[in-house]
């Protein structure tokens, strides 16, 4: 496969989040506001470049019965090191994303790359279909942020839009908010897609 | 009196205010995906609820005696913990119920990966439980994912014979059904003690 088809595969074609509905619990629970966003995305991000590319550099050496055990002790040890770095440098950061930052290590969008693609795949590709996952995973994360920001704060990475007088409406930024953004942003995606595919087929 | 009283806060806390699924998001996965009978939903309930206290008293004694609580290592041996337990259970629904083996699927091992139970023993260790109100915690908490998947089985059941516009069909509506359940457990905040 073309690099540039893994891509375009994992950021819009398969994105984790969208399309193929995959780690749900950061998604709904980080979303508050765009710098959460951001920040969990992209340590997800490295963590699924640098579990990918290893996973893949010792596929040929895993028993298969085992394999899933290896993949978590592998993914466990860069979501540490992620946890340490973020805890000594971007401490605000890390006390936001509180437990989740441990718990990238139980995101399913991490564990099914490992298997889907890492482990029939060589070192540079996998290392790209990561990169490409977490970018997706990112951009997904950072629309519903940006929703869920602007609507129950009036703001977008802390810059105020709607000026003062506008009166936010809390439940955005509440958990019930996460479910109704996440629900309605899927469901836009859903009338697009079929509009798509009814045009096509119309031709 | 006051050791009954300090429990029974803890279990309401556990399980309505602090809800795992619908005020937490925890355990999102499974909610989703395995909440469209409500037998299979509560199976699942009880699977997590065994996996879940077992998990806690494990990992508290790791965290003690094998670790000795060097934080840099809580992540990667929790999982360890964990991902054998769930083996383990799997290996026992598989005997024990195949009915319950077969409807569960692909979620059973999937346990592993969801994460109330990491997210259970971390809040345990961060708190500074005991042993005890580890394990208390652990399943107040387990018993309240099991009182939303249920619940939330129950409504997308009906959502079945339901009307339902045609680009809110499936996942969507079931995220939004999901919002109006979490918006009532929003209610729960409101309680102090």
């Amino acid at each position: 496969m073309r690099y540039r088809d893994i891509f375009k595969n994992g950021v819009i074609e398969e994105n984790p989040t969208f399309v193929q509905l995959l780690g749900m619990c950061p998604t709904l629970a980080v979303t508050t506001s765009v710098s959460n966003s951001i920040g969990m995305g992209l340590s997800a991000t490295f963590v699924l470049m640098c579990s990918n590319f290893v996973i893949s550099l010792v596929r040929k050496v895993i028993p298969n019965k085992i394999r899933i055990a290896a993949y978590i002790v592998i993914i466990a040890t860069f979501v540490s090191i992620i946890e340490m770095l973020l805890k000594a440098y971007l401490p605000a950061l890390s006390e936001s994303l509180g437990m989740f930052v441990p718990l990238i290590v139980v995101n399913c969008i991490i564990l099914a790359r490992a298997e889907s693609f890492a482990a029939k795949n060589a070192p540079l590709p996998s290392a790209l279909d990561g990169i490409s996952m977490g970018l997706g995973f990112t951009g997904a994360l950072t629309i519903i942020g940006a929703v869920r920001e602007l609507l129950g704060n009036g703001t977008i990475l802390g810059f105020s839009i709607f000026g003062a007088s506008y009166n936010p409406a809390l439940i955005f930024i509440l958990p019930p908010g996460a479910f109704l953004v996440l629900g309605m942003i899927i469901a836009v995606i859903n009338m697009i897609t079929d509009k798509k595919n009814t045009k096509e087929a119309g031709k | 009196m006051g050791l009954i009283k300090d429990f029974l806060v803890l279990a309401i806390t556990a399980m309505l205010v602090e809800n795992f699924v619908l005020v937490k998001f925890m355990g999102i996965c499974p909610f989703l995906g395995v909440s469209k009978k409500i037998e299979t939903a509560a199976g699942m309930g009880i699977a997590v609820t065994f996996v879940m206290v077992a998990a806690s008293a494990l990992t508290w004694v790791v965290n003690k005696y094998v670790i000795a609580g060097a934080e840099y290592l809580q992540t990667i041996s929790f999982i360890l913990v964990i991902a054998a337990l769930v083996q383990f259970a799997e290996m026992f629904v598989k005997k024990a119920v195949p009915a319950l083996y077969a409807a569960l699927g692909i979620y059973l091992p999937l346990i592993t990966t969801n994460c109330a139970v990491l997210g259970v023993t971390m809040i345990n260790v961060q708190r500074d439980y005991s042993f005890g109100t580890s394990l208390w915690y652990s399943f107040a908490a387990a018993l309240g994912f099991m009182l939303a998947i249920v619940l939330f089985a129950g409504v997308r059941e009906r959502l079945e014979t339901a009307k339902i516009p045609k680009y809110l069909k499936g996942f969507p509506i079931a995220l939004i059904s999901a919002g109006l359940l979490s918006i009532a457990f929003l209610g729960f905040q409101g309680l102090s003690f």
